[in-house]
């Protein structure tokens, strides 16, 4: 079924033990839109991202994504299904027993069609070369520095040419600069790859500069939706709390 | 999917107490992982590189320790039998005895035990750390079977390595011997083999190999299962590994009660 939503999720629930995550959220992503989710730690953010990649199930609700039913949808599908989507880890996680190209290579030689050296060197430098990083190929993830593992998990991430992007806290625990850098490259990245992504973030300035959309997300609800400036246009305690100690204090 | 597993549903009564439930859930989980390998293990592409890096760790890297363990159990087994021997007047039989004792016994058992302290405890920190690092999910999610890459390649690797381990154990265990009784006894190389071999039976070599391809799995299967479903940070990496160990050498204890009896019923049946 074609329609113009990369993700449509509608009455989603899921708890753990006694604790109860996400009560009932409804979203939807437009293709080729950037949604920012705020929220505090601890109110199920990652674990909305998660579900939306097929890592968690959800206890009730539906979810699309990239028009499969993800309550449905089969492991050889959902595998395929996964190609399209690329997840950045908000540690990086890179596989630290690999050098930083077949970190890169590790997708791409397991998913798609074989690739000779010459192939898979192009694709590999394009990838490290969208992020900046071209001269890190030989090195090890435990020689890098945080923002550039970062970069390198985003760039690990677009060797398949993902339709949708998830970013676990992008710029969490990174200096101002290299914040600067990580939020310039993911508006880079959507706007040349034209993908859909979702920023789970804590960083207003982060959300102000990549997000079309923004949605705070409350006791397992989303309370506030809309542009930037409108989700901050409100009295609502929390809301202004992250405007304030991002702003102002 | 790793979280769709059963110990994470919630809201249920506790059928019987809240840890004989957890026992038992843990237990149906644990079957589902057992199930999940044999599926994945017969279904194609296999990970023939991972799987022989992961032969090469399990099995060269545990060359040395195979080594010195197989020979000191060799010359302390014989020179520790040699006394009640002589008091019988049955010195002549060290090597038969030896070798039954290696074959049958000590070096399935031994190897093992090794095994479970530094292959198993190795599967188990390196998944478990893997898993609260996010790389299992961040393999997962670029479509690649995480549960056949990692789980897959290191349960067959244990699986066809402890065998072979167990076997150069007992090559080593007997030239253990052959030093002890060489020293005492001034026996030579190939008298003391044709004595050690001629009780050892087609049936003997068979149990011993059954029995270490079945240590070889669950020490495999339960190091990666402990390791796939590690959680909260590094002290899960630590508990991961530690019971990978514990939870194997049990295994292997009850696993050895069963094929003796076994091996002895067939044993009997055959005289």
């Amino acid at each position: 079924m074609e329609t113009n939503l990369a993700i449509d999720i509608s009455d989603l629930h899921i708890s753990f033990g006694e604790q109860h995550i996400l009560n009932g959220v409804n979203l939807s992503v437009k293709k080729g839109e950037n949604l920012v989710v705020l929220g505090r730690s601890g109110s199920g953010k990652s674990v909305l991202i998660k579900i939306i990649a097929g890592l968690l199930k959800p206890d009730s609700g539906k979810v699309i994504t990239l028009g499969k039913d993800m309550n449905t949808i089969n492991e050889k599908d959902l595998r395929l299904l996964r190609q399209k989507i690329g997840f950045s880890f908000q540690n990086s996680a890179l596989y630290d027993s690999m050098t930083i190209y077949d970190n890169i290579a590790f997708p791409l030689l397991r998913n798609a069609k074989k690739y000779t050296k010459a192939e898979l060197d192009k694709a590999i430098i394009g990838a490290l070369d969208a992020v900046g990083l071209a001269q890190t190929a030989q090195q090890m993830p435990a020689e890098l520095s945080g923002g550039q593992r970062k970069r390198i998990g985003i760039a690990r991430t677009l060797i398949l040419n993902p339709e949708l992007m998830l970013y676990d806290e992008p710029t969490a625990g990174l200096d101002p600069i290299t914040c600067i850098e990580i939020n310039n490259l993911i508006v880079e990245l959507q706007q040349r790859f034209n993908s859909s992504a979702i920023i789970i973030t804590h960083d207003l300035t982060c959300a102000k500069t990549t997000g079309h959309r923004i949605a705070v997300l409350l006791d397992g609800k989303f309370i506030r939706e809309g542009s930037f400036e409108s989700v901050f246009a409100t009295d609502e305690p929390l809301v202004k709390q992250f405007y304030e100690y991002n702003f102002i204090n | 999917m790793r979280r769709n597993s059963i110990m994470e549903k919630k809201n249920r009564k506790y059928v019987f107490t809240k840890k004989l439930d957890a026992f038992f859930i843990g237990l149906l989980d644990a079957s589902r992982f057992v199930g999940l390998y044999f599926k994945e293990v017969f279904r194609g592409p296999f990970e023939f590189t991972e799987f022989k890096k992961q032969c090469y760790m399990m099995g060269i890297k545990s060359l040395p320790l195979i080594t010195l363990t197989g020979l000191v159990t060799g010359i302390v087994f014989t020179k520790q039998s040699r006394p009640s021997l002589q008091e019988l007047g049955a010195v002549s039989w060290l090597p038969s005895l030896i070798a039954i004792a290696l074959i049958r016994a000590l070096a399935p058992l031994i190897t093992s035990l090794i095994s479970a302290g530094k292959i198993g405890s190795n599967i188990g920190a390196q998944l478990g750390s893997m898993r609260v690092t996010e790389q299992i999910d961040a393999m997962n999610v670029s479509g690649v079977n995480a549960f056949k890459y990692l789980v897959v390649t290191r349960v067959s690797a244990s699986t066809v390595m402890i065998p072979i381990l167990m076997m150069y154990f007992a090559f080593i265990g007997l030239i253990g011997s052959f030093i002890n009784v060489y020293l005492g006894e001034n026996t030579s190389f190939v008298s003391y083999f044709q004595e050690a071999f001629s009780p050892i039976s087609f049936l003997d070599v068979l149990t011993g190999l059954f029995k270490s391809i079945a240590y070889g799995l669950t020490i495999g299967l339960v190091g990666s299962y402990k390791g796939y479903n590690a959680s909260r940070g590094t002290e899960g990496v630590g508990i991961a590994a530690n019971q990978a160990v514990v939870i194997s050498m049990f295994l292997i204890f009850v696993e050895e009660i069963i094929i003796v009896q076994i091996s002895g019923w067939i044993r009997l049946a055959q005289f």
